[in-house]
């Protein structure tokens, strides 16, 4: 069974006055068939979990461990990281002119899975999800996120998600920027991937909302660059009511 | 429609549109064209036709320094049956008469070269096999002048295909008769040292339609000048484009097209990625509709993607309208950057860096490289670009 440790992880940036630390010791296990909610107040380091997870060169690692199936992820290279099985659906898909989503979505594949999908039956693959998430074929022929809409790019990184079939998924604010119909496609995209109980999610988000779609196992709230409090599903109701007040209380997250 | 964006450090992206009484496309020239190099002062780099260049690296073509050797460039040309090659003295009549040099340079090569080739393809004569023109560079110094004729309604693919190490000046007429149909695929595959300028002169007949691919990969400094004017009504120029600029080399390609007739077409087209330390990619694109070309219908484009720091761009569309009685006209250029998201973003799915590298600039071209219609060429042109991009990483 899949498992994702991370142990007393400690992240920093560069900045102009220095490097800046933003992970102060983060815990966590995540295991295949489990959906853990992370959840936190704008720039309490939730999207730099995210990025260090999927090995962004823009932070460095000061000290921690994280390991998948006992593999040190640190050690692995960005793509590396993708085909042992670790998927970030981005907060801030990046555009990538000159790259058609159809070539881009095989060329993937092609790399995750070892070998290039049979055509007949990748084709297919890709309609019949690019359906399920009501995303236009014409976006097969668009390229990279170029010119998506916020909610579109959204739908697009969970079509990869569909596809790729990861390990781990962590999915940073794949809620935010989307109204309620997408929201409820785009969760169902999610849950489809999470039936069949071969993923580990690790869900970031700053709204419980998407909660009514995606029901947690654990609930994570995450302050000033490291979990605060873990517990269940009512711990989002906690959050609902109350507000991250509580937690970032004292200067908390600087 | 002009636009710009994400434009790297150090580079450039201007555009304008100028409605004019006069050009200015002809008044920012030093002089006006002629076969004489002794009637162009010799450069010094602040004129408007060479501010980009590095005279320097011209290794004396631009001042009358470079004398022609005897071991210049080799041409080598392999025609289908139907085909008249010939070369020819100074003193026929067939030469010079699709343009007339616009530069010191153009002129210093009309004024030197001691042979021309000349290519004929008849009047209603329709090849089927492509016309090959071998430009091999022996290591010396070379004038040159090319003429390919097209009768009224023949058709012709000529492939003229540039390797080796040469300092070359050269001026190529390509003249279209009524109905005439030429493409013309110009390979700069030159070796790391190589100098190559040259003017390309392109006078279109009435209703013939002129196609060109300029690939340029190789070469220390390559400096192209295609020209397009028409002789007669119905005429259409496609001038598709496509460079690799890697470190330290200067490619620099200058568009004129002179609208000087109604009812005539252009469409141009020209894309380039650029990598490595002091890449230089300079594009002019200059468009002159004339106050007699109504129902002119234009556009240019040029798109550059930078793949690395250090590498710089300057692209200028330059359109100007002397009637406004035209069908369109419009200009676009662009300068994007591969950077490190787009990177990070391929990475995360699985894809090495170098593919992925492969991936965006193979998808940047592709569009160009399929419109050629010549396979060997087509696939000769995506393995170099798989090889300068391998050198990079
Ligand atoms: N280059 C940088 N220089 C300075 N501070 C930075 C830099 N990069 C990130 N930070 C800071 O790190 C902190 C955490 O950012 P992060 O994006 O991880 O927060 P987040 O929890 O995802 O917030 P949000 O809910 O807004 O997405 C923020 O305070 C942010 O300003
Ligand atoms: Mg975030």
């Amino acid at each position: 069974m899949a498992t994702l440790e991370i142990r007393d992880l400690h992240v920093s940036v560069d900045t102009e006055n220095g490097t800046k630390e933003i992970l102060k010791g983060v815990d966590l296990t995540v295991k295949q068939g489990e959906t853990h909610a992370i959840m936190g107040p704008n720039g309490s380091g939730k999207s730099t979990l995210a990025y260090s997870l999927a090995g962004h060169p823009k932070y460095t690692i000061t000290s921690g461990t994280v390991t998948l199936d006992g593999e040190d992820v640190l050690e692995m290279s960005v793509d590396e990281r993708a085909r042992a099985g670790v998927f970030l659906a981005m907060q801030y898909p990046v555009e990538v002119p000159g790259v058609s989503v159809s070539n881009f979505l095989r060329t993937s594949a092609t790399a995750i899975r070892g070998e290039a999908p049979k055509l007949r039956t990748w084709v297919k693959e890709v309609k019949s999800a690019m359906e399920q998430l009501q995303m236009d074929p014409a976006f097969a022929e668009r390229n990279v996120n170029e010119g998506f809409s916020g909610g579109e790019k959204k739908r697009h990184e969970i079509l990869q998600l569909e596809l790729l079939k990861p390990k781990i998924a962590i999915l940073d604010e794949t809620d935010s920027g989307l109204d309620v119909d997408a929201l409820r496609q785009v969760s169902e995209g999610i849950n489809r991937v999470r039936e069949n109980g071969e993923v580990g999610t690790l869900l970031v988000t700053h709204y419980t909302r998407i909660l009514r779609y995606i029901k947690p196992d654990y609930v994570h709230v995450f302050s000033a660059g490291r979990i605060v409090e873990s517990g269940g599903a009512e711990l989002a109701d906690k959050l609902e009511s109350e507000g991250y007040a509580s937690y970032t209380k004292g200067g908390a997250s600087e | 429609m002009a636009e710009a964006q994400n434009i790297p450090v150090g580079s450039t992206t201007a555009g304008s549109i100028a409605v004019a009484a006069e050009s200015t496309v002809a008044t920012r020239m030093s002089a006006p064209p002629s076969f004489d190099v002794g009637d162009f002062p010799v450069p010094h780099g602040r004129e408007e036709e060479w501010r980009f260049t590095p005279l320097e690296r011209l290794r004396g073509l631009h001042d009358g320094t470079a004398v022609a050797t005897g071991d210049g460039v080799k041409v080598v040309v392999e025609a289908p049956e139907g085909v008249l090659v010939e070369t020819v003295g100074r003193d026929d009549a067939r030469l010079g008469r699709a343009g007339t040099p616009a530069d010191r340079v153009a002129a210093q090569a009309y004024s030197s070269f001691d042979k021309a080739s000349v290519v004929t393809v008849p009047k209603d004569t329709v090849l089927t096999e492509p016309i090959r023109i071998a430009v091999h560079g022996e290591g010396g110094v070379a004038y040159g002048h090319q003429v390919v004729e097209l009768g009224a309604f023949a058709e012709a693919v000529v492939v003229i295909d540039h390797t080796g190490d040469a300092l070359l000046a050269a001026n190529v007429d390509y003249l279209l008769g009524d109905g005439a149909k030429l493409t013309v695929v110009s390979v700069q595959d030159w070796d790391d040292k190589a100098v190559h300028v040259a003017q390309h002169n392109a006078l279109i007949g009435r209703d013939a339609t002129f196609k060109s691919f300029v690939v340029t990969f190789g070469g220390d400094l390559v400096r192209l000048h295609p020209r397009v004017a028409y002789a007669g009504t119905g005429g259409e120029a496609e001038l598709f484009g496509l460079y690799f600029t890697d470190k330290g080399q200067h490619q620099e390609h200058r568009l004129l097209v002179d609208h000087n007739t109604p009812h005539c077409k252009s469409n141009a087209v020209y894309k380039g990625a650029l990598q490595g330390d002091d890449a230089h990619a300079v594009w002019i694109g200059d468009v002159l509709i004339q106050a007699a070309a109504e129902g002119t219908d234009t556009y240019e484009m040029n798109r550059n993607l930078v793949l690395t720091d250090g590498a710089r761009v300057d692209s200028v569309p330059n359109l100007e309208i002397e009637t406004g009685e035209i069908a369109g006209a419009g200009h676009a250029s662009a300068t994007g950057r591969f950077d490190d998201e787009q990177l990070f973003y391929l990475m995360s799915r699985g894809i090495p860096a170098s593919e992925a590298r492969r991936l965006v600039v193979r998808g940047f071209f592709a569009e160009l490289v399929q419109q050629i219609g010549l396979p060997d060429v087509e696939e000769r042109l995506l393995a170099k670009i798989e090889t300068e991009l391998e050198a990079s990483v």
